[in-house]
Protein backbone atom coordinates (compact mmCIF):
# COMPACT_ATOMS: atom_id res chain seq x y z
CA UNK A 1 0.00 0.00 0.00
CA UNK A 2 1.42 3.13 -1.07
CA UNK A 3 2.29 5.88 1.84
CA UNK A 4 0.13 8.63 0.49
CA UNK A 5 -2.91 6.19 0.88
CA UNK A 6 -2.27 4.57 3.97
CA UNK A 7 -1.71 8.12 4.91
CA UNK A 8 -5.27 8.70 4.31
CA UNK A 9 -6.55 5.64 6.53
CA UNK A 10 -4.39 6.92 9.01
CA UNK A 11 -6.39 10.19 8.62
CA UNK A 12 -9.66 8.32 8.68
CA UNK A 13 -9.04 6.54 11.97
CA UNK A 14 -7.87 9.84 13.59
CA UNK A 15 -11.37 11.00 12.47
CA UNK A 16 -13.45 8.27 14.13
CA UNK A 17 -11.26 8.83 16.96
CA UNK A 18 -12.72 12.21 17.52
CA UNK A 19 -16.41 10.93 16.67
CA UNK A 20 -15.79 8.13 19.47
CA UNK A 21 -15.25 11.41 22.12
CA UNK A 22 -17.84 13.39 20.45
CA UNK A 23 -20.60 10.27 20.64
CA UNK A 24 -19.66 10.73 24.88
CA UNK A 25 -21.48 13.90 24.86
CA UNK A 26 -25.15 11.99 25.76
CA UNK A 27 -25.74 8.18 27.08
CA UNK A 28 -27.42 7.61 24.05
CA UNK A 29 -25.07 8.05 21.35
CA UNK A 30 -22.59 7.19 23.80
CA UNK A 31 -22.45 3.34 22.56
CA UNK A 32 -22.17 4.37 18.75
CA UNK A 33 -19.50 6.73 19.69
CA UNK A 34 -17.56 3.22 21.08
CA UNK A 35 -17.99 1.37 17.41
CA UNK A 36 -16.71 4.54 15.85
CA UNK A 37 -13.43 3.95 18.29
CA UNK A 38 -13.54 0.00 17.51
CA UNK A 39 -13.51 0.61 13.70
CA UNK A 40 -10.74 3.51 13.22
CA UNK A 41 -8.71 0.71 15.55
CA UNK A 42 -9.07 -2.06 13.11
CA UNK A 43 -8.18 0.18 10.09
CA UNK A 44 -5.20 1.52 11.75
CA UNK A 45 -4.06 -2.16 12.71
CA UNK A 46 -5.28 -3.50 8.81
CA UNK A 47 -3.37 -0.37 6.98
CA UNK A 48 -0.33 -0.92 8.86
CA UNK A 49 -0.53 -4.85 7.90
CA UNK A 50 -0.76 -3.96 3.94
CA UNK A 51 1.87 -0.93 4.58
CA UNK A 52 4.52 -2.70 6.26
CA UNK A 53 3.64 -5.46 3.36
CA UNK A 54 5.72 -8.51 5.27
CA UNK A 55 3.24 -11.54 5.63
CA UNK A 56 5.53 -14.01 6.32
CA UNK A 57 6.16 -16.07 9.45
CA UNK A 58 6.47 -13.29 11.15
CA UNK A 59 2.91 -11.82 11.13
CA UNK A 60 1.56 -15.06 12.48
CA UNK A 61 3.67 -14.06 15.43
CA UNK A 62 2.16 -10.83 15.35
CA UNK A 63 -1.11 -12.33 15.25
CA UNK A 64 -0.72 -14.72 18.28
CA UNK A 65 0.76 -11.94 20.19
CA UNK A 66 -2.27 -10.07 19.45
CA UNK A 67 -4.58 -12.16 20.36
CA UNK A 68 -2.85 -13.73 23.67
CA UNK A 69 -3.36 -10.05 24.65
CA UNK A 70 -6.32 -9.30 23.17
CA UNK A 71 -8.05 -12.53 25.41
CA UNK A 72 -6.41 -11.19 28.71
CA UNK A 73 -7.76 -7.78 27.86
CA UNK A 74 -10.72 -9.22 26.59
CA UNK A 75 -11.29 -11.46 30.46
CA UNK A 76 -10.52 -8.80 32.81
CA UNK A 77 -12.95 -6.33 30.87
CA UNK A 78 -15.80 -8.61 31.63
CA UNK A 79 -14.69 -9.76 35.31
CA UNK A 80 -13.96 -6.69 36.60
CA UNK A 81 -16.06 -5.74 39.13
CA UNK A 82 -17.30 -1.62 38.52
CA UNK A 83 -16.01 -0.87 41.38
CA UNK A 84 -12.77 -1.66 40.55
CA UNK A 85 -12.81 1.00 38.01
CA UNK A 86 -10.07 3.48 39.06
CA UNK A 87 -7.43 1.00 39.66
CA UNK A 88 -8.39 -0.85 36.17
CA UNK A 89 -7.59 2.44 34.63
CA UNK A 90 -4.70 3.14 36.17
CA UNK A 91 -3.30 -0.55 35.24
CA UNK A 92 -4.30 0.31 31.87
CA UNK A 93 -2.44 3.62 31.48
CA UNK A 94 0.62 1.96 33.19
CA UNK A 95 0.34 -0.49 30.13
CA UNK A 96 0.21 2.29 27.03
CA UNK A 97 3.29 3.73 28.78
CA UNK A 98 5.17 0.96 28.82
CA UNK A 99 4.28 0.11 25.16
CA UNK A 100 5.34 3.56 24.36
CA UNK A 101 8.63 2.80 25.77
CA UNK A 102 9.28 -0.36 24.02
CA UNK A 103 8.19 1.19 20.84
CA UNK A 104 10.90 3.68 21.49
CA UNK A 105 13.44 1.32 22.29
CA UNK A 106 12.75 -0.76 19.40
CA UNK A 107 12.96 2.51 17.04
CA UNK A 108 16.18 3.58 18.84
CA UNK A 109 18.19 0.13 18.49
CA UNK A 110 16.23 -0.46 14.43
CA UNK A 111 16.31 2.93 13.15
CA UNK A 112 15.95 1.90 9.56
CA UNK A 113 12.45 0.00 10.27
CA UNK A 114 10.96 3.23 10.94
CA UNK A 115 13.51 4.72 8.05
CA UNK A 116 14.38 7.69 10.52
CA UNK A 117 18.32 6.70 9.57
CA UNK A 118 20.91 4.54 11.00
CA UNK A 119 22.19 3.44 14.31
CA UNK A 120 24.93 5.97 15.36
CA UNK A 121 23.25 8.46 12.75
CA UNK A 122 19.40 9.07 13.60
CA UNK A 123 17.98 11.71 12.33
CA UNK A 124 17.95 14.91 15.11
CA UNK A 125 14.29 15.02 15.45
CA UNK A 126 13.54 12.07 15.39
CA UNK A 127 15.68 11.38 18.12
CA UNK A 128 14.11 14.03 20.43
CA UNK A 129 10.68 12.54 19.38
CA UNK A 130 11.18 9.30 20.73
CA UNK A 131 13.32 10.55 23.76
CA UNK A 132 10.56 12.35 24.86
CA UNK A 133 7.69 9.33 23.79
CA UNK A 134 10.23 7.19 25.55
CA UNK A 135 10.71 9.28 28.58
CA UNK A 136 6.75 10.65 28.99
CA UNK A 137 5.65 6.99 28.75
CA UNK A 138 8.67 5.57 31.26
CA UNK A 139 6.66 8.43 33.79
CA UNK A 140 3.31 7.16 32.87
CA UNK A 141 4.21 3.24 33.32
CA UNK A 142 5.87 3.75 36.76
CA UNK A 143 3.74 6.48 38.32
CA UNK A 144 0.31 4.46 37.13
CA UNK A 145 2.40 1.51 38.99
CA UNK A 146 1.95 3.54 41.97
CA UNK A 147 -1.82 5.14 41.54
CA UNK A 148 -2.59 1.40 41.05
CA UNK A 149 -0.98 -0.09 43.98
CA UNK A 150 -2.24 2.69 45.86
CA UNK A 151 -6.25 2.86 44.67
CA UNK A 152 -6.34 -1.24 44.86
CA UNK A 153 -4.79 -0.92 48.61
CA UNK A 154 -1.61 -2.88 48.21
CA UNK A 155 0.01 0.78 49.21
CA UNK A 156 -1.38 2.75 52.21
CA UNK A 157 -3.22 5.61 50.41
CA UNK A 158 -1.15 8.04 52.62
CA UNK A 159 1.09 10.61 50.94
CA UNK A 160 4.88 9.49 51.55
CA UNK A 161 6.66 13.01 51.43
CA UNK A 162 10.16 12.94 52.15
CA UNK A 163 13.09 16.18 53.01
CA UNK A 164 14.35 17.14 49.70
CA UNK A 165 11.74 15.63 47.90
CA UNK A 166 10.62 18.92 45.79
CA UNK A 167 14.41 19.65 45.05
CA UNK A 168 15.25 15.74 43.85
CA UNK A 169 12.39 15.61 41.52
CA UNK A 170 13.56 19.01 40.18
CA UNK A 171 16.82 17.80 39.86
CA UNK A 172 15.66 14.57 37.87
CA UNK A 173 13.76 16.81 35.68
CA UNK A 174 16.95 18.83 34.78
CA UNK A 175 18.57 15.14 33.89
CA UNK A 176 16.37 14.17 31.70
CA UNK A 177 16.62 17.37 29.81
CA UNK A 178 20.66 17.00 29.62
CA UNK A 179 20.45 13.38 28.57
CA UNK A 180 18.27 14.06 25.95
CA UNK A 181 20.86 16.88 24.92
CA UNK A 182 23.57 14.47 25.23
CA UNK A 183 21.63 11.68 23.58
CA UNK A 184 21.23 14.26 20.54
CA UNK A 185 24.98 14.56 20.30
CA UNK A 186 26.54 11.17 20.78
CA UNK A 187 23.72 8.61 19.90
CA UNK A 188 24.73 6.55 22.54
CA UNK A 189 22.65 3.54 23.87
CA UNK A 190 23.74 3.91 27.37
CA UNK A 191 22.36 7.40 27.55
CA UNK A 192 19.29 6.35 26.21
CA UNK A 193 18.99 3.63 28.53
CA UNK A 194 19.60 6.04 31.65
CA UNK A 195 17.10 7.98 30.26
CA UNK A 196 14.56 5.56 30.42
CA UNK A 197 15.88 4.49 33.82
CA UNK A 198 15.52 7.81 35.07
CA UNK A 199 12.18 8.48 34.01
CA UNK A 200 10.70 5.42 35.71
CA UNK A 201 12.26 7.09 38.98
CA UNK A 202 10.55 10.18 37.89
CA UNK A 203 7.14 8.66 37.81
CA UNK A 204 7.38 6.85 41.19
CA UNK A 205 8.38 9.88 42.60
CA UNK A 206 5.78 12.01 41.29
CA UNK A 207 2.92 10.01 42.65
CA UNK A 208 4.31 8.71 46.05
CA UNK A 209 3.58 12.08 47.72
CA UNK A 210 0.09 12.53 46.23
CA UNK A 211 -3.02 11.24 48.61
CA UNK A 212 -5.86 8.52 47.84
CA UNK A 213 -8.64 11.57 48.20
CA UNK A 214 -6.50 13.50 45.32
CA UNK A 215 -6.61 10.14 42.88
CA UNK A 216 -8.83 11.59 40.70
CA UNK A 217 -6.71 14.14 39.70
CA UNK A 218 -3.62 12.00 39.62
CA UNK A 219 -5.58 9.58 37.42
CA UNK A 220 -6.48 12.09 34.91
CA UNK A 221 -2.86 13.76 34.63
CA UNK A 222 -1.82 10.00 33.93
CA UNK A 223 -4.17 9.94 31.11
CA UNK A 224 -2.52 13.33 29.83
CA UNK A 225 0.36 11.99 29.86
CA UNK A 226 -0.01 8.39 28.20
CA UNK A 227 -1.99 10.60 25.37
CA UNK A 228 1.42 12.78 24.95
CA UNK A 229 3.79 9.83 25.29
CA UNK A 230 1.68 8.25 22.44
CA UNK A 231 1.93 11.66 20.39
CA UNK A 232 5.51 11.69 20.85
CA UNK A 233 5.58 8.25 19.54
CA UNK A 234 3.52 9.90 16.23
CA UNK A 235 5.77 12.27 15.44
CA UNK A 236 8.72 9.62 15.30
CA UNK A 237 6.51 7.30 12.84
CA UNK A 238 5.26 10.30 11.35
CA UNK A 239 1.87 8.68 11.78
CA UNK A 240 -1.33 10.80 11.63
CA UNK A 241 -3.26 8.73 12.85
CA UNK A 242 -1.30 8.12 16.53
CA UNK A 243 -0.58 12.03 16.20
CA UNK A 244 -4.37 12.83 16.65
CA UNK A 245 -5.33 10.65 19.44
CA UNK A 246 -2.49 11.62 21.24
CA UNK A 247 -3.33 15.33 20.69
CA UNK A 248 -7.31 14.13 21.87
CA UNK A 249 -5.95 11.92 25.01
CA UNK A 250 -3.76 14.31 26.22
CA UNK A 251 -6.46 16.84 26.05
CA UNK A 252 -9.04 15.25 27.41
CA UNK A 253 -6.61 14.07 30.53
CA UNK A 254 -5.84 17.86 30.99
CA UNK A 255 -9.47 18.97 30.88
CA UNK A 256 -10.49 16.25 33.67
CA UNK A 257 -7.52 17.04 35.40
CA UNK A 258 -8.66 20.73 35.65
CA UNK A 259 -12.77 19.78 36.15
CA UNK A 260 -11.21 17.76 39.52
CA UNK A 261 -8.31 20.24 41.03
CA UNK A 262 -11.13 22.63 40.58
CA UNK A 263 -14.49 20.61 42.26
CA UNK A 264 -11.75 20.38 45.27
CA UNK A 265 -10.55 24.42 45.00
CA UNK A 266 -7.04 23.15 44.53
CA UNK A 267 -4.31 24.24 41.96
CA UNK A 268 -2.70 21.69 39.62
CA UNK A 269 0.37 22.35 41.52
CA UNK A 270 -0.76 22.65 45.22
CA UNK A 271 -2.06 18.83 44.43
CA UNK A 272 0.78 17.47 42.44
CA UNK A 273 3.25 18.68 44.84
CA UNK A 274 0.93 16.50 47.47
CA UNK A 275 0.84 16.04 51.22
CA UNK A 276 -2.76 17.71 51.68
CA UNK A 277 -3.71 15.35 54.38
CA UNK A 278 -1.00 15.05 55.87
CA UNK A 279 -0.05 19.10 56.89
CA UNK A 280 -3.73 19.31 58.20
CA UNK A 281 -4.21 16.23 60.50
CA UNK A 282 -2.13 18.25 63.12
CA UNK A 283 -4.37 20.80 63.98
CA UNK A 284 -8.03 19.31 63.42
CA UNK A 285 -6.89 16.63 66.21
CA UNK A 286 -6.81 18.81 69.03
CA UNK A 287 -9.28 21.23 68.92
CA UNK A 288 -12.01 18.22 69.72
CA UNK A 289 -14.52 19.28 72.36
CA UNK A 290 -17.49 16.72 72.83
CA UNK A 291 -20.11 18.44 70.39
CA UNK A 292 -23.30 16.87 70.94
CA UNK A 293 -24.92 14.81 68.76
CA UNK A 294 -28.30 13.35 67.82
CA UNK A 295 -28.03 9.65 66.14
CA UNK A 296 -30.82 7.70 65.25
CA UNK A 297 -31.40 4.09 63.72
CA UNK A 298 -33.15 1.94 60.64
CA UNK A 299 -37.01 2.49 61.96
CA UNK A 300 -36.11 6.66 62.56
CA UNK A 301 -34.51 6.69 58.76
CA UNK A 302 -37.46 5.11 57.25
CA UNK A 303 -40.03 6.86 58.90
CA UNK A 304 -38.66 10.61 57.91
CA UNK A 305 -38.13 9.67 54.29
CA UNK A 306 -41.36 7.14 54.15
CA UNK A 307 -43.33 10.88 55.49
CA UNK A 308 -41.06 13.04 53.14
CA UNK A 309 -42.12 14.51 49.56
CA UNK A 310 -38.34 14.51 48.03
CA UNK A 311 -35.35 12.95 49.09
CA UNK A 312 -31.87 13.46 47.56
CA UNK A 313 -29.38 11.17 47.78
CA UNK A 314 -25.17 12.32 48.32
CA UNK A 315 -23.45 9.36 47.41
CA UNK A 316 -19.15 9.04 48.12
CA UNK A 317 -16.39 6.81 48.12
CA UNK A 318 -17.56 5.20 51.21
CA UNK A 319 -20.86 4.13 49.10
CA UNK A 320 -17.93 2.66 46.64
CA UNK A 321 -16.16 0.97 49.13
CA UNK A 322 -19.43 -0.54 51.60
CA UNK A 323 -20.65 -1.70 47.81
CA UNK A 324 -23.96 -0.38 48.90
CA UNK A 325 -25.55 0.74 45.34
CA UNK A 326 -27.63 -2.01 45.20
CA UNK A 327 -29.16 -1.75 48.31
CA UNK A 328 -29.18 1.74 47.66
CA UNK A 329 -31.34 1.54 44.62
CA UNK A 330 -33.85 -1.18 46.14
CA UNK A 331 -34.34 1.96 49.31
CA UNK A 332 -35.04 4.42 46.42
CA UNK A 333 -37.43 1.77 44.89
CA UNK A 334 -39.08 1.37 47.83
CA UNK A 335 -39.62 4.72 48.51
CA UNK A 336 -40.81 5.65 45.01
CA UNK A 337 -43.50 2.95 45.65
CA UNK A 338 -44.90 5.45 48.63
CA UNK A 339 -44.90 8.33 46.30
CA UNK A 340 -41.39 10.21 47.08
CA UNK A 341 -39.85 12.11 44.78
CA UNK A 342 -36.03 10.83 45.17
CA UNK A 343 -32.86 12.49 43.14
CA UNK A 344 -29.02 11.63 43.32
CA UNK A 345 -26.64 14.32 43.61
CA UNK A 346 -22.98 14.08 42.77
CA UNK A 347 -20.05 15.98 44.31
CA UNK A 348 -17.08 16.22 40.99
CA UNK A 349 -14.36 14.47 43.26
CA UNK A 350 -16.63 11.89 44.71
CA UNK A 351 -15.40 8.90 44.80
CA UNK A 352 -11.83 7.87 43.07
CA UNK A 353 -11.72 9.02 39.59
CA UNK A 354 -14.19 10.83 37.21
CA UNK A 355 -17.56 10.01 37.08
CA UNK A 356 -17.02 6.93 39.35
CA UNK A 357 -20.32 7.68 41.35
CA UNK A 358 -22.24 7.31 37.59
CA UNK A 359 -21.23 4.38 37.25
CA UNK A 360 -21.77 2.63 40.23
CA UNK A 361 -25.57 3.95 40.28
CA UNK A 362 -25.89 3.04 36.54
CA UNK A 363 -24.71 -0.34 37.47
CA UNK A 364 -27.52 -0.53 40.20
CA UNK A 365 -29.91 -0.04 37.39
CA UNK A 366 -30.42 3.77 38.58
CA UNK A 367 -31.65 5.92 35.28
CA UNK A 368 -29.08 9.05 34.55
CA UNK A 369 -31.71 11.11 34.29
CA UNK A 370 -31.93 11.13 37.88
CA UNK A 371 -28.83 11.65 38.41
CA UNK A 372 -27.92 15.55 39.27
CA UNK A 373 -24.53 17.23 39.14
CA UNK A 374 -23.56 19.71 41.81
CA UNK A 375 -24.59 22.65 39.99
CA UNK A 376 -27.82 21.14 38.65
CA UNK A 377 -29.28 20.19 41.68
CA UNK A 378 -27.18 22.81 44.31
CA UNK A 379 -30.73 24.58 44.57
CA UNK A 380 -32.86 21.85 45.42
CA UNK A 381 -31.57 21.38 48.69
CA UNK A 382 -33.76 23.97 50.21
CA UNK A 383 -36.95 22.31 48.78
CA UNK A 384 -36.22 18.78 49.47
CA UNK A 385 -37.26 17.04 53.06
CA UNK A 386 -34.24 14.75 53.19
CA UNK A 387 -30.81 14.55 51.91
CA UNK A 388 -29.49 10.63 52.76
CA UNK A 389 -25.73 11.28 52.78
CA UNK A 390 -24.08 8.08 52.39
CA UNK A 391 -20.13 7.52 52.00
CA UNK A 392 -19.38 10.94 51.69
CA UNK A 393 -18.24 13.72 53.92
CA UNK A 394 -15.96 16.96 52.92
CA UNK A 395 -17.99 17.21 50.10
CA UNK A 396 -21.21 18.24 52.08
CA UNK A 397 -18.97 20.32 54.92
CA UNK A 398 -20.76 23.85 55.27
CA UNK A 399 -17.13 24.91 56.86
CA UNK A 400 -15.90 25.49 53.42
CA UNK A 401 -18.41 28.15 52.95
CA UNK A 402 -17.76 29.90 56.19
CA UNK A 403 -14.66 29.36 57.78
CA UNK A 404 -11.85 31.25 55.48
CA UNK A 405 -9.41 29.41 58.16
CA UNK A 406 -10.33 26.16 57.04
CA UNK A 407 -8.59 24.45 54.38
CA UNK A 408 -11.35 23.33 52.31
CA UNK A 409 -12.52 26.98 52.31
CA UNK A 410 -13.76 27.96 49.13
CA UNK A 411 -14.34 24.19 48.30
CA UNK A 412 -17.82 24.07 45.99
CA UNK A 413 -19.97 22.15 48.28
CA UNK A 414 -23.54 20.25 48.03
CA UNK A 415 -26.00 22.49 50.17
CA UNK A 416 -26.73 19.31 52.35
CA UNK A 417 -27.78 21.40 55.27
CA UNK A 418 -30.61 23.19 53.98
CA UNK A 419 -32.59 20.63 53.79
CA UNK A 420 -35.30 20.09 56.20
CA UNK A 421 -33.53 17.12 57.65
CA UNK A 422 -30.18 15.36 57.14
CA UNK A 423 -29.28 11.56 57.34
CA UNK A 424 -25.75 10.83 57.52
CA UNK A 425 -24.76 7.34 57.35
CA UNK A 426 -20.97 7.16 58.50
CA UNK A 427 -19.08 4.71 60.57
CA UNK A 428 -18.07 6.76 63.14
CA UNK A 429 -17.58 10.97 63.84
CA UNK A 430 -14.06 10.14 62.76
CA UNK A 431 -12.98 13.32 60.31
CA UNK A 432 -12.94 12.69 56.35
CA UNK A 433 -10.22 12.64 54.63
CA UNK A 434 -8.99 16.05 54.32
CA UNK A 435 -8.73 15.34 58.33
CA UNK A 436 -11.05 18.34 58.94
CA UNK A 437 -14.45 17.86 61.36
CA UNK A 438 -17.74 18.40 59.59
CA UNK A 439 -19.95 20.80 60.93
CA UNK A 440 -22.94 18.93 59.37
CA UNK A 441 -22.84 16.24 62.27
CA UNK A 442 -23.61 18.93 64.96
CA UNK A 443 -26.56 20.83 63.43
CA UNK A 444 -30.08 20.55 64.42
CA UNK A 445 -31.53 18.92 61.55
CA UNK A 446 -29.12 16.11 61.36
CA UNK A 447 -29.94 12.98 62.49
CA UNK A 448 -26.32 10.20 62.31
CA UNK A 449 -26.68 6.79 61.54
CA UNK A 450 -23.60 5.44 62.78
CA UNK A 451 -22.98 2.08 60.74
CA UNK A 452 -21.88 0.18 57.57
CA UNK A 453 -23.10 2.23 54.38
CA UNK A 454 -24.88 -0.91 53.01
CA UNK A 455 -25.98 -2.62 55.98
CA UNK A 456 -27.72 0.41 57.30
CA UNK A 457 -29.65 0.99 54.11
CA UNK A 458 -30.69 -2.51 53.60
CA UNK A 459 -32.35 -2.29 57.31
CA UNK A 460 -34.13 0.51 55.89
CA UNK A 461 -35.10 -1.19 53.45
CA UNK A 462 -36.34 -3.56 55.83
CA UNK A 463 -38.49 -1.50 57.63
CA UNK A 464 -39.54 0.93 55.06
CA UNK B 1 11.80 27.51 0.12
CA UNK B 2 9.97 24.20 0.88
CA UNK B 3 7.72 23.46 3.82
CA UNK B 4 9.58 20.78 6.63
CA UNK B 5 6.69 17.83 6.79
CA UNK B 6 7.70 18.22 10.43
CA UNK B 7 5.12 21.58 10.39
CA UNK B 8 2.75 19.85 9.27
CA UNK B 9 2.47 17.27 11.34
CA UNK B 10 2.86 19.73 14.20
CA UNK B 11 -0.32 21.68 12.86
CA UNK B 12 -2.47 18.42 12.61
CA UNK B 13 -1.38 18.22 16.41
CA UNK B 14 -2.37 22.17 17.74
CA UNK B 15 -4.94 21.24 15.27
CA UNK B 16 -6.43 17.94 17.21
CA UNK B 17 -5.40 19.40 20.66
CA UNK B 18 -8.27 22.52 19.92
CA UNK B 19 -10.54 19.87 18.55
CA UNK B 20 -9.84 17.62 22.20
CA UNK B 21 -10.52 20.42 24.37
CA UNK B 22 -14.35 21.21 22.67
CA UNK B 23 -14.69 17.55 22.16
CA UNK B 24 -14.28 16.63 25.79
CA UNK B 25 -15.62 19.81 27.16
CA UNK B 26 -18.54 18.62 25.43
CA UNK B 27 -18.20 15.19 27.42
CA UNK B 28 -21.98 15.06 30.08
CA UNK B 29 -20.03 14.52 33.45
CA UNK B 30 -21.99 11.23 34.27
CA UNK B 31 -19.94 9.70 31.47
CA UNK B 32 -16.28 10.80 32.55
CA UNK B 33 -15.28 7.61 33.27
CA UNK B 34 -16.28 5.55 30.25
CA UNK B 35 -14.29 8.85 28.68
CA UNK B 36 -11.00 7.65 30.55
CA UNK B 37 -11.60 4.00 29.42
CA UNK B 38 -11.79 4.91 25.63
CA UNK B 39 -9.67 7.63 26.11
CA UNK B 40 -6.94 4.44 27.28
CA UNK B 41 -8.26 2.65 24.54
CA UNK B 42 -7.52 4.94 21.45
CA UNK B 43 -4.48 5.50 22.37
CA UNK B 44 -3.25 2.10 22.42
CA UNK B 45 -3.02 2.94 18.46
CA UNK B 46 0.55 2.97 19.66
CA UNK B 47 0.22 -0.64 18.40
CA UNK B 48 0.89 0.49 14.89
CA UNK B 49 4.44 1.31 15.87
CA UNK B 50 4.93 -1.79 17.55
CA UNK B 51 3.39 -3.72 14.41
CA UNK B 52 6.05 -1.84 12.23
CA UNK B 53 8.90 -2.70 14.75
CA UNK B 54 8.06 -6.88 15.54
CA UNK B 55 7.79 -7.03 11.26
CA UNK B 56 11.54 -5.62 10.83
CA UNK B 57 13.38 -8.64 11.36
CA UNK B 58 14.23 -11.41 8.61
CA UNK B 59 12.24 -14.15 7.78
CA UNK B 60 15.12 -16.42 9.49
CA UNK B 61 15.33 -14.23 12.95
CA UNK B 62 12.08 -12.99 13.82
CA UNK B 63 13.11 -12.70 17.30
CA UNK B 64 15.89 -9.98 17.40
CA UNK B 65 16.76 -7.45 19.74
CA UNK B 66 14.70 -4.81 18.34
CA UNK B 67 11.45 -6.97 17.20
CA UNK B 68 11.24 -8.67 20.20
CA UNK B 69 10.36 -4.86 22.33
CA UNK B 70 7.74 -4.72 19.14
CA UNK B 71 6.19 -8.26 20.21
CA UNK B 72 5.92 -7.08 23.84
CA UNK B 73 4.28 -3.77 22.83
CA UNK B 74 2.02 -5.63 20.68
CA UNK B 75 0.96 -7.31 23.75
CA UNK B 76 1.04 -4.58 25.84
CA UNK B 77 -1.74 -2.48 23.14
CA UNK B 78 -3.73 -5.80 22.44
CA UNK B 79 -4.73 -6.15 26.07
CA UNK B 80 -5.67 -2.19 26.18
CA UNK B 81 -7.14 -1.99 22.97
CA UNK B 82 -9.52 -5.08 23.58
CA UNK B 83 -9.77 -4.23 27.55
CA UNK B 84 -10.87 -0.65 27.51
CA UNK B 85 -13.19 -0.94 24.31
CA UNK B 86 -15.01 -3.78 25.94
CA UNK B 87 -14.78 -2.37 29.16
CA UNK B 88 -16.32 0.78 27.99
CA UNK B 89 -18.91 -0.58 26.65
CA UNK B 90 -20.13 -2.89 29.49
CA UNK B 91 -20.15 0.42 31.07
CA UNK B 92 -22.44 1.97 28.66
CA UNK B 93 -24.61 -0.81 28.49
CA UNK B 94 -25.20 0.01 32.04
CA UNK B 95 -26.13 3.62 31.39
CA UNK B 96 -30.17 3.76 31.37
CA UNK B 97 -33.22 6.03 30.96
CA UNK B 98 -36.03 6.39 33.05
CA UNK B 99 -39.02 3.74 32.43
CA UNK B 100 -42.56 5.71 31.55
Amino acid sequence: MSANLSAIFYLISGILFILALRGLSSPETSRQGNYFGIAGMIISIIVTFLSVGNFGPGFIYVLVFLLLGGSVGAFIAFRIPMTAMPELVAGFHSLVGLAAVFVAISAFLNPEAFSLGMVGNIKLASLIEMSLGAAIGAITFSGSIIAFLKLRGIMSGAPITFKGQHLINLLLGLAIILLIYYLCISQSSNIFWSLVLISFIVGVLLIIPIGGADMPVVISMLNSYSGWAAAGIGFTLENTALIITGALVGSSGAILSYIMCKGMNRSFFNVILGGWGATDQATSGQAKEQKPVKSGNADDAAFLMKNASSVIIVPGYGMAVAQAQHALREMVDSLKKNGVKVSYAIHPVAGRMPGHMNVLLAEANVPYDEVFELEEINNDFANCDVAYVIGANDVTNPVAKSDPQSPIYGMPVLDVEKSKSVLFVKRSLSPGYAGIDNDLFYRDNTLMLFSDAKKMTEEIVKSL
Amino acid sequence: MEIDPFIFRLSIFILSIFVGYYVVWSVTPSLHTPLMSVTNAISSVIIVGAIIAALSGSSENIFENSTIFGFLAIILAAVNIFGGFLVTQRMLQMYKKKKK
